[in-house]
């Protein structure tokens, strides 16, 4: 079974090629039958791996697939070859998972779309390199990937290319998470320059005999890698482009949130780990990170009034909880977390999605609301989604990936009280925010006549994705509520268990008590500013401090702006006054001074002959002259 | 005689089509195409004979020569020879050759005959230039290439065509004769030493020469090379000369005699004068890296479609220079890889530009927005092309720029991070292409044809190159190998250069 994996890849980018050079021949019902059924033959084929990878474990609980040999130069030889252990299998199966779920909602979504199968080539290239990124052997296939779903993600957040601002929001998300693919290329040239290896595991492993802990070399490595990874997870200081990559087709936005690109960071992190564990400081960096840029996300999320940008800073928020377990040490949960969140992300995406397309494409939530009666799908599954995302305790997956994170920021041995402090207070404002769309969008009045009511397609997947926002978190069930850490024993055959427990002053259920308290709280704010005393929001907004306070989060801390100023004006303004190029005028002068050389001498032919022969009498007197002299 | 053949299919075509061009117009364009092929035919005969034996060659061996005494008196060969360094920039020559033929189809309508003649010629010359051995025999072909690229550009350009081919043919000129100057008094160096009058390259190798007089050799030859390349700030003349060309005289610019400067480099700089080269090494890459960053920059301001890419030219082939100048095999690899596709990937949207041109009759992108509504496929193809501009990977042109930043890094850490970051400038120009271009409303309104049989036979094989490139590039690496370690034995045996 193991030797289908190159399937995997394979299917969904011939699809992909396909639909891309004889989609606008096909029929829309085979358009949907190709770019859905692709996936749904990767996630099949996924599924069977996984059945066999599971009943007879390869040996070293990993298998490698070499399909060709890349380049082979100067000791440079990458192969294209494909890398499966417990890590890239989980990553794999829920990539293919989602993905299919959203492809399916995307066939009815997008049925009146004339793009049609440019859409599905795009999703499908999206998907081919996700799946490419995940399971790479060696980190150029890797790197091949990660720029693969780059440029997806900008083909796809500019889909509607008649619109300019899509196309301004696609370049940047492509070009910021370009900044940081930058700083991902360089580290590759300083790993093989120092290790001379780019095979993930070899690297791995020589990084281990070579370099000590703590070792400059490993530092700048480890801070360049996760430069890579703060741009395409959308994390502090690059995360400006997510919020405005909501310019393309809900599905994208799914895709993008839940299982194609944001996680890619986390990934990658996980996937080079014992790198990050023999580099303390880019360690802590990362947890750092983390923990800033989920504080700072979910205070832009609570006042933003689009719908899909109150979820783009929760995806955020939320890789800043990955970030922070990564940085405790706590691999396991970060990828915990990572698939819950793909689910309940999704499920987010795709009813957002109903509710826009029901409202004619309104994002406004203050323009929504009232919509429990008239569109039941959709407010369950928010409710549910919502519920999971603020980890609604003991039922809800996110609760079970999220306090998994929480006590082990407390409890690793990298790990510290503030850390867990900013944790818990992100809990607060997830639960505020959230709570805070459910409220606006589906209570109160009715505000808007809901013009269009999905059908199975789109209804099959929120259920599913229902399902499993509250089921999926169940795999892991903590040491305090019965101990049957499944996913977590799984996963550590490839990424190790954080270090040492330092348990003193709390407890693992006391920390999800407070957890839970934090999330009661939040729910209970939610309650009380939007559905008990609506007014009061407003009213703080329009105090002189709440103005202010609302205006820097409501523009995501004015980054944006910042960047603005420092980078892209500048740039911009250098091309555009030197578009004649400064150096030509160098040569234009030397050209100017000739034709003045010419003009001057010119003057001398005027066919007078008097002027000639006074000439001839100067130039002889002065040849005289300079014979005698000498 | 097989390489005598090459060059003589090309001159002689040149004259049939000229002549046959006066009673039949579609004879001369078909006379064109046949000799292009022929040599491409020929060329790939060569390569995959010889393929299979590429990595048992010994280094001193070429794949195949042609050696007569021409002017004996002067110590004048007429010598051809070809390794896996001239063969497969004689493949990109011929290949090229095929669609700057099939590009001028229908855009050139006066003059059909006289146009192919040049045509014809420029790309013998270029041929003649990758075939060189003897000095003398070498400007003799570098001087057959300028001539006819200058009717080229005056005859068939554009609205500044006159001003374009004079800047064109001074840039190359002056610099061509200080590399004569070069040659001549290396001629005169070696006779000094040895007693012995020759252009013979192999020869020439290894005269014994002062530090002075090699590092002035050394920049004659440098500056003839780097006008070519472009080097910052000897580029000026780029962007008129492409943007003004007819759309086979860009394609041809960029594809192929921005290449020669690159062997002229490899060929000669570095291997003739191997410890000056070394000295000058930290001076060139600074250079190169000024002219990825600075090339990027200056295409990213432009609002002329051809003029944009015309810059990029510039950023690209300054990795081509960053490569030499680091000379190891991972740089010089990658440095070969990206004139291969560059001149796949910049003549490619050449193609494109005239394409649209073609159709539009403006190359302004302030014109140009929204095509994709009108012409969806020639606008993927566009993006295709931009995307191997910017170096994505899985395209031939990240290969090559992958290797020679990861060569760089051991030489200069610090130039390398710039050079990466003009990677990233890179992603500025060609999203802004295809944004003004192909994106966006389609305010003008404009209702063009798609692609056509023909057009869509020009772009198809330059798609599928760039991805073979990009994914499977073992087949050039394995060409190019004997070649590099060759010229790095020479070098290395003359002065030990840094790892």
């Amino acid at each position: 079974m193991l030797e289908l994996l190159f399937l995997v890849p394979v299917i969904p980018f011939a699809s992909f090629v396909w639909l891309a050079t004889m989609g606008s021949h096909t029929s829309r019902k085979a358009v949907a039958a190709i770019g859905v059924g692709s996936i749904a033959a990767c996630t099949v084929i996924s599924l069977l791996i996984t059945g066999s990878y599971l009943s007879s474990p390869p040996l070293g609980g990993a298998y490698t697939q070499v399909l060709w040999t890349w380049i082979s130069t100067g000791g440079f030889t990458p192969q294209i070859a494909l890398y499966l252990d417990a890590l890239s299998l989980i990553m794999m199966l829920v990539v293919s998972f989602v993905s299919f779920i959203i492809h399916l909602y995307s066939a009815e979504f997008m049925l009146e779309d004339e793009g049609y199968s440019r859409f599905f080539a795009y999703m499908n290239l999206f998907v081919a390199s996700m799946i490419t990124l995940v399971l790479a052997n060696n980190l150029l296939l890797l790197y091949l990937g990660w720029e693969g779903v780059g440029l997806c993600s900008y083909l796809l957040i500019g889909f509607w290319y008649q619109d300019t601002a899509n196309g301004v929001a696609a370049q940047k998300a492509f070009i910021v998470t370009r900044v940081g693919d930058t700083a991902f290329a360089i580290g590759l040239f300083l790993l093989f320059t120092h290790l001379g290896t780019l095979d993930i595991q070899e690297l791995m492993h020589r990084a281990g005999q070579q370099w000590l802990v703590g070792s400059a070399p490993a530092i700048a490595a480890a801070a360049l890698l996760l430069g890579g990874a703060v741009g395409k997870s959308a994390q502090l200081p690059l995360q400006t482009w997510l919020p405005d990559a909501m310019a393309g087709p809900t599905p994208t936005s799914a895709l993008i949130h839940a299982a194609t690109m944001v996680t890619a960071g986390v990934y990658l992190i996980a996937r080079t780990h014992v790198l990050f564990s023999l580099a303390p400081a880019a360690q802590f960096a990362v947890a750092v990170v983390g923990a800033a840029t989920l504080l700072l996300a979910g205070c832009s999320a609570m006042v933003q009034c689009d719908i899909k940008r109150v979820l783009a800073y929760s995806t955020i928020s939320q890789i800043g909880y990955m970030f922070l377990a990564l940085g405790v040490g706590a691999w396991s949960a970060a990828i915990f977390h990572l698939m819950t969140h793909a689910f309940f992300k999704a499920l987010l995406f795709l009813v957002a999605g109903i509710v826009i397309q029901a409202l004619h494409d309104e994002h406004d939530i203050f323009k929504m609301g009232g919509l429990r009666k008239d569109l039941p799908y959709a407010f369950w599954g928010f409710v549910i989604g919502g519920s999971a995302l603020a980890g609604l305790p003991l039922i809800t997956a996110g609760f079970y990936s999220k306090d998994l994170i929480l006590w082990q920021a407390w409890s690793s041995t990298q790990g510290s009280r503030s850390l867990w402090i900013a944790g818990v207070i992100g809990v607060l404002l997830t639960s505020l925010y959230i709570y805070r769309v459910i409220f606006l969008v589906f209570y109160g009045e009715k505000k808007m006549e809901v013009a269009h009511r999905p059908g199975w397609q789109i209804k099959l997947p929120v259920v599913i994705l229902s399902v499993l926002s509250v089921i999926g978190g169940f795999v892991n069930i903590p040491g305090s509520l019965g101990n049957v850490p499944a996913f977590t024993d799984l996963l550590h055959s490839a990424l190790p268990e954080p270090l040492e427990m330092h348990t003193a002053g709390l407890r693992e259920a006391l920390s999800e008590g407070i957890a839970a308290i934090a999330f009661l709280l939040g729910l209970t704010l939610a309650y009380l500013l939007f559905v008990r005393r609506r007014r009061l929001p407003a009213k703080l907004a329009v105090t002189s401090v709440g103005y202010v306070i609302h205006r820097f989060w409501f523009s995501d801390w004015g980054m944006d702006w910042l960047y603005d100023r420092l980078l892209v004006r500048p740039v911009i303004w250098f091309a555009s006054i030197d578009r004649n190029d400064f150096i030509d005028a160098f040569y234009s002068a030397i050209a100017r001074l000739n034709e003045m050389a010419w003009q001057a001498l010119r003057t001398t032919e005027n066919g007078r002959v008097r002027w000639y022969a006074a000439w001839i009498t100067a130039g002889t007197v002065i040849f005289v002259a300079i014979v005698l002299w000498s | 005689m097989i390489l005598l053949s090459l060059i003589t299919i090309l001159l002689v075509a040149g004259i049939f089509a000229w002549a046959a061009a006066r009673w039949n117009v579609a004879a001369a364009r078909w006379i064109a195409l046949t000799a292009t092929a022929a040599d491409f035919i020929i060329g790939l005969a060569v390569w995959l004979r010889h393929y299979g034996e590429l990595s048992l060659f010994p280094h001193s061996r070429w794949i195949e020569q042609l050696d007569w005494n021409w002017i004996p008196r002067f110590g004048i060969h007429f010598h051809l020879a070809i390794d896996g360094l001239s063969l497969l920039l004689l493949m990109l020559t011929f290949f090229l050759g095929i669609v700057s033929v099939l590009v001028s189809w229908n855009e050139i309508q006066e003059r059909v005959g006289f146009f192919h003649l040049n045509l014809l010629w420029v790309l013998a010359g270029i041929t003649g230039v990758f075939l060189a051995l003897d000095l003398f025999l070498f400007y003799f072909a570098w001087e057959l290439m300028l001539v006819p690229m200058y009717f080229l550009i005056a005859l068939w350009g554009h609205e500044r065509r006159q001003y374009a081919s004079v800047k064109f043919f001074i840039f190359t000129q002056l610099s061509g004769l200080l590399m004569l100057i070069a040659i001549l008094a290396l001629y005169f160096a070696h006779h000094g030493a040895t007693g012995v009058y020759t252009f013979e390259y192999q020869q020439l190798l290894g005269t014994p020469l002062s530090s002075t007089a090699a590092w002035w050799m050394m920049l004659g030859f440098f500056v003839a090379f780097a006008v070519k390349l472009p080097v910052v700030p000897v580029h000026t003349w780029l962007p008129d000369a492409h943007t003004e060309a007819p759309t086979a005289g860009s394609v041809v610019l960029a594809g192929l005699l921005l290449k020669t400067g690159a062997y002229g480099l490899l060929r000669f700089v570095v291997p003739l004068f191997p410890s000056a080269a070394h000295q000058f090494a930290p001076i060139a890459m600074v250079l190169a890296v000024i002219g990825i960053l600075y090339g990027g920059l200056l295409a990213f301001g432009q609002s002329d479609f051809k003029r944009l890419v015309a810059y990029t030219s510039v950023s690209h082939l300054g990795f081509v220079l960053l490569g030499i100048f680091a000379w190891n095999e991972l740089a010089l690899q990658g440095a070969l890889i990206t004139m291969i596709a560059h001149g796949i990937s910049t003549g490619a949207l050449f193609v494109i530009a005239g394409l649209l041109q073609e159709r539009m009759h403006t190359r302004e992108l302030d014109r140009t927005n929204g095509l994709w509504s009108t012409i969806p496929r020639l606008s993927g193809a566009a993006l295709f092309f931009a995307l191997g501009s910017l170096g994505l990977p899985g395209l031939g042109d990240f290969v090559g720029e992958f290797l020679v930043l990861l060569g760089t890094y051991r030489v200069s850490s610090s130039l390398t991070i710039f050079a990466a970051i003009g990677v990233l400038v890179a992603t500025f120009y060609a999203l802004r292409l295809v944004q003004r271009a192909f994106h966006g409303p389609n305010l003008h309104e404009w209702k063009l044809a798609d692609l056509n049989k023909r057009e869509t036979l020009i772009l198809a094989p330059m798609i599928a190159v760039l991805l073979w490139i990009g994914l499977y590039p073992l087949p050039l690496l394995k060409t190019f190998r004997p070649a590099m370690d060759r010229l790095q034995q020479v070098v290395g045996s003359a002065v030990a250069l840094r790892r």
